[in-house]
């Protein structure tokens, strides 16, 4: 049984579907990616999948329930995190506030918690006192990933974590995305850097117009000239 | 002389619009729209406290915590009956709402209470008078108690779970959703603080002159005018915001005629709004 399992939804905004009919597995420990070209729906797919966006039609079931429109607190309490692209730290809030609200749900202690994502993000701990309003880009995706993995997730939801990186930041947030999946929580994320994401991703799906349009392992679609030649730059 | 016996009313009158406007900016921050019905709710208060004065004879001070939650309860059932069920449409329709919540609270002040001016303690207090300056006693634990309400405020925000929620919140609502935070939960606080602010500025209204339902209506300008000044949304700004208007107005009284003084909480709201939207301090980030 997989983690997550994702079932032919639809739903968007407003009248018009965004989500025309969008499938896909995550495995228990898992690194799945979603590409596509812009317009997709790759992030209103997570967004769904979060209990951000209404779904119409189709199911959205972890592990083994049905949590097809769920509200999104129930969903993060669950074990499902959720990092969108932007607006994902609270900007007036210190890193160490900003953390602590990613363990909400929990009750008493958050030191080993704290000390699990200071051990994966050494750099939040040096600027646990700073606004998170005044960190740099890269600073800003560390404490939206640290605040996701303080309430220590089954699965980890990313939507472009490297968006408006430059490239060395980017090799770190991906190392750091490697060793998040190493330690066991599972992964799915929509990544523009598509060649590096899919060197990651064991399982790769690839949206266009709001459906699914093709699915391998990450090293075939890589490998797939087709989609190198629509998504990959050649 | 007088120019300090004005600073003196002025920072009385800071104090209480100061509590008003705390809670228009946290009702803003967490819902996203302007609460005009915050004047009658410190009406509201005001008029709960005498209840428990004229019925129960008891001092104001012990009918203020009853009253006070008597207007939470208020403000939690208004808030489910009206303005929960609009929260996914516009802020121009919560705003209309709270006009017409305005409008029936005040009526309902007038069908239970009557139209004529009533007072908490009848009676002249005699000022203490401190090097040519007169100070009421009164005018001390109104001072004091705002003062005592706002490092309460304070301290909340600041180091409890559900005050940094709040502020989180105020900050984004959905990323608050998808963190966990129960943003349910979070809305009721910010009424129960809101309400308890406003029943307190309601009553100190009340102790200062004399009650009538229009007691908060008339403050609601500058209660808006040290919102707008502190920057809308931000709780520390509305307190230098309330101070100041609270002050310039009376302090206004020196030069222009005392009925004047309502056009002058609107003079610097507009100007504020032309010059200054984003409030007389700075942002604390530049996001």
């Amino acid at each position: 049984m997989s983690l997550l399992e994702v079932t032919d939804i639809h739903g968007g905004y407003g009248a018009a579907d965004i989500l025309k009919g969008v499938s896909m597995k995550v495995a228990d420990g898992g690194l799945a990616v979603i590409i596509g070209p812009n317009g997709a729906g790759k992030s209103t797919a997570m967004k769904a999948i979060a209990g951000l966006v209404k779904i119409r039609q189709g199911s959205v079931t972890f592990q083994g329930q049905d949590v097809t429109g769920m509200r999104a607190d129930k969903l993060t309490a669950m074990g499902l995190s959720f990092v969108p692209q932007d607006q994902n730290v609270f900007p007036t809030l210190t890193v160490l506030e900003n953390l602590e609200m990613g363990a909400f749900l929990v009750s008493g202690n958050l030191g080993p918690r704290l000390d699990h994502v200071y051990g994966i993000f050494p750099l939040l701990e040096e600027k646990s006192q700073m606004l998170a309003g005044n960190l740099s880009g890269g600073e800003r995706q560390m404490v939206a990933m640290g605040r996701a993995l303080m309430l220590e997730p089954k699965l980890l939801m990313l939507d472009e974590p490297t968006a408006g990186l430059s490239p060395k930041i980017t090799g770190v947030i991906f190392d750091k995305i490697k060793e998040i999946s190493a330690s066991g929580a599972a992964v799915l994320m929509v990544e523009q850097n598509a060649r590096h994401a899919l060197a990651l991703a064991d399982w790769a799906y690839v949206l266009v117009m709001g459906k699914n349009r093709f699915e391998d392992s990450g090293q075939n679609v890589l490998a797939n000239d087709e989609v190198a030649t629509m998504f990959l730059g050649g | 002389m007088i120019v300090l016996q004005s600073l003196i009313y002025g920072i009385v009158l800071g104090s209480i619009i100061t509590l008003g406007a705390i809670g228009v900016s946290l009702i803003f921050g967490i819902l996203k729209f302007a609460h005009f019905a915050h004047g009658d709710f410190m009406t509201a208060g005001a008029y709960f406290a005498f209840f428990f004065v004229s019925v129960l004879g008891w001092p104001v001070w012990a009918a203020f915590p009853p009253a006070a939650i008597g207007l939470v309860l208020m403000a939690l059932l208004v808030n489910k009956v009206v303005y929960e069920p609009l929260a996914r449409t516009r802020p121009v329709i919560l705003l209309v709402a709270a006009i017409g919540v305005a409008l029936i609270v005040r009526n309902l002040v007038l069908m239970a209470w009557g139209p004529d001016n009533v007072v908490y303690a009848s009676g002249i207090e005699l000022p203490y008078r401190f090097a040519g300056l007169r100070i009421k006693e009164t005018h001390l634990y109104i001072v004091g108690w705002a003062l005592a309400m706002v490092v309460g405020l304070h301290l909340f925000l600041q180091y409890t779970k559900m005050g940094k929620a709040m502020r989180a919140m105020s900050d984004d609502p959905d990323l608050a959703k998808i963190s966990g935070i129960n943003t349910e939960a979070v809305v009721r606080w910010t009424w129960a603080i809101a309400a308890t602010f406003a029943c307190a500025g309601g009553v100190f209204l009340g102790m200062d002159t004399r009650l009538q339902p229009d007691l908060g209506w008339n403050v609601l300008l500058p209660v808006f005018a040290a919102t707008i000044l502190g920057g809308i949304g931000r709780p520390y700004g509305a307190i230098v915001g309330g101070m100041v208007v609270g002050i310039a107005l009376e302090m206004s009284t020196l030069v222009i005629v005392p009925s004047y003084k309502p056009a002058v909480a609107f003079v610097l709201m507009v100007a504020m709004l032309i010059w200054r939207p984003q409030g007389l301090i700075p942002a604390r980030t530049a996001a």
